[in-house]
């Protein structure tokens, strides 16, 4: 369950915790756009490196590796796949640029579990919602997913109880080939779908029990306003942005594999 | 038997939930352990199926360290049932939940067959045998959890809160159903708030607090003992809160089963009408 510790918000006093939620989900759609906008490794390594500033001003690193260590499999798998699939359409032969394009497609990936892990680390639950909100998004569809979102961890939680459950009963998730290891999480995903369904509906039914939706027009006890450090994060944004397409369209790039 | 050797155990987070916990259990004991919220009970019975591995100190299940064994190789000898039947139940039918462990066991087809009608009889669920689990009552749930776990014979069983959600006639089941058990020379723990239950099991009784055992004894003894109670946010069960009373007037203290209470109360009107 390292994935999800590693998207867990932590209260913490930084630059980046305090910066506004609005603009930081501007950068990091932004980030994903280029991440999209790229298929050389170059660009997706500077990517990768332009994020470790907010990293490390936010005294995230710990959980930060943590998600990347959870997503260390699909990580491999993309690359495991991308290999095979060039391999065998380029007449069985591995070229220098198909394992460098294999490895960009996987950074790719890396650069975009990164970049989220970031923004869930640094904002509050709540500052996401009220960002939400504030964005005219209707409240029935920012509260579902602040809700989401914050069920994450409770989720990971039962998770973690369910395979106790039934490793008590015997499963050994370990045992088997890979179809019988895919096989060996049913019983875990089967419990952990329908405890969410009727916790969903426990939800449901306490929320309406204290009158939710009653009063059509919400007010908020805090308003977001954007200082100079937002303005500055949006100005680097947009810059990064700017310089992405005109790259795009005008430069071409090297591969790295050109150098040696 | 299962020995705990001084054993401390912390989460990933850093929170010391057990420090210095040495315990002996037995063959065919039937030990009970209550404590406040947060004390360490689950997490220290989590030991002893190998879900947990302590942080130092040993633990040994008749005599092999549980660092040494695999989670599944200990539960075969190491029943444990868990405090809400949802994190387990997943089959179409109560059968096929029954016979999930049997099959991880290794159990022939034939004795499957045989071992999950005999847990199905044990606990009166022959009738839901081919009913999906999801549709069945909590009450209900929480017994083909129960069965699902002793349909492999276990030779230790821990039950943990197997009270909750249970009305009263369900705890009577459950109370005779662990005494059938301890006639067949089973060890059985449970942790429980349920302190009315325990009264009328009379088990060895292991309060704790904050990671440490504060009291272990038999259970008229300590659930009379308002001091020792105390440490663990529990009250004295009410037979005992009624003799607690009467002792002004020349009763025993340490009254916690309702036909001995009968008794002294029937001899003391006796004594009085003659």
């Amino acid at each position: 369950m390292s994935i999800f510790d590693g998207l867990k918000f932590r209260k913490v006093v930084s630059p980046i915790h305090n910066l506004d939620p609005r603009i930081k989900f501007i950068y990091v759609i932004v980030i994903f756009i280029v991440a999209i906008l790229f298929n050389q490794i170059i660009p997706l390594l500077i990517l990768f490196f332009m994020q470790l500033p907010f990293v490390f001003l936010a005294h995230v690193q710990k959980q930060w590796i943590r998600s990347l260590r959870g997503a260390a499999f699909l990580a491999t798998f993309i690359f495991v796949v991308n290999i095979l699939t060039t391999y065998f359409m380029s007449n069985y032969t591995l070229t220098a640029v198909n394992v460098e394009s294999a490895a960009a497609m996987t950074l790719r990936f890396v650069v975009l579990v990164e970049s989220f892990s970031v923004f869930f680390l640094t904002t509050s639950p709540d500052h996401l919602g009220l960002a939400l909100e504030q964005s005219r998004i209707p409240y029935e569809f920012a509260f579902a997913f602040t809700t989401a979102v914050r069920f994450v961890p409770v989720l990971a939680e039962e998770a973690q109880t369910i395979m106790d459950a039934q490793k008590a009963r015997g499963l050994e998730l370990e045992k088997g080939n890979i179809l019988k290891r895919i096989r060996n999480y049913i019983p875990i995903l089967i419990p952990l779908i329908v405890s969410a369904i009727r916790r969903s509906l426990e939800l449901a039914e306490a929320m309406e029990s204290r009158a939710w939706g009653a009063c059509r027009k919400r007010t908020n006890l805090y308003e977001l306003k954007l200082h100079r450090g937002d303005l500055v994060l949006l100005t680097i944004t947009l810059g990064v942005l700017a310089i992405a397409v005109y790259v795009n369209l005008f430069v071409s790039i090297p591969t790295l594999s050109s150098f040696f | 038997m299962i020995e705990t050797e001084n054993i401390h155990y912390s989460y990933p987070n850093k929170v010391e939930a057990l420090k210095g916990v040495s315990l002996t259990i037995k063959d065919g004991e039937f030990v009970a352990i209550m404590g406040q919220n947060g004390a360490g009970k689950s997490t220290f019975v989590k030991h002893f199926n190998g879900l947990l591995k302590p942080s130092s100190g040993a633990v040994k299940i008749d005599g092999v360290e549980t660092t040494k064994s695999s989670v599944a190789a200990l539960a075969r000898n190491v029943g444990f049932v868990f405090q809400n039947p949802d994190h387990q139940l997943f089959s179409e039918t109560v059968e096929e939940e029954i016979a999930f462990a049997l099959k991880n066991f290794g159990f022939e087809p034939k004795v499957v067959e045989e071992r999950v009608t005999w847990a199905l009889n044990l606990l009166s669920l022959t009738q839901y045998r081919k009913t999906s689990p999801f549709l069945l009552s909590g009450g209900e749930r929480k017994r083909v959890a129960l069965a699902s776990v002793l349909a492999w014979n276990p030779k230790t069983l821990i039950l943990d809160e197997p009270t909750i959600g249970q009305d009263y006639e369900q705890k009577e089941k459950l109370r005779q159903f662990i005494m059938q058990m301890q006639t067949q020379k089973k060890t059985i723990v449970t942790v429980t708030h349920d302190v009315e239950f325990v009264a009328e099991c009379n088990p060895r009784v292991i309060l704790m607090k904050e990671g440490k055992i504060v009291a272990d004894g038999i259970g008229r003894e300590i659930l009379t003992d308002p001091a020792k109670l105390e440490l663990s946010s529990i009250v004295l069960p009410q037979i005992a809160q009624v003799f607690a009373k009467l002792s002004a007037f020349g009763f025993p203290k340490d009254i916690i089963d309702i036909y001995e209470a009968k008794t002294l109360l029937l001899q003391t009107k006796e004594r009085h009408s003659k």
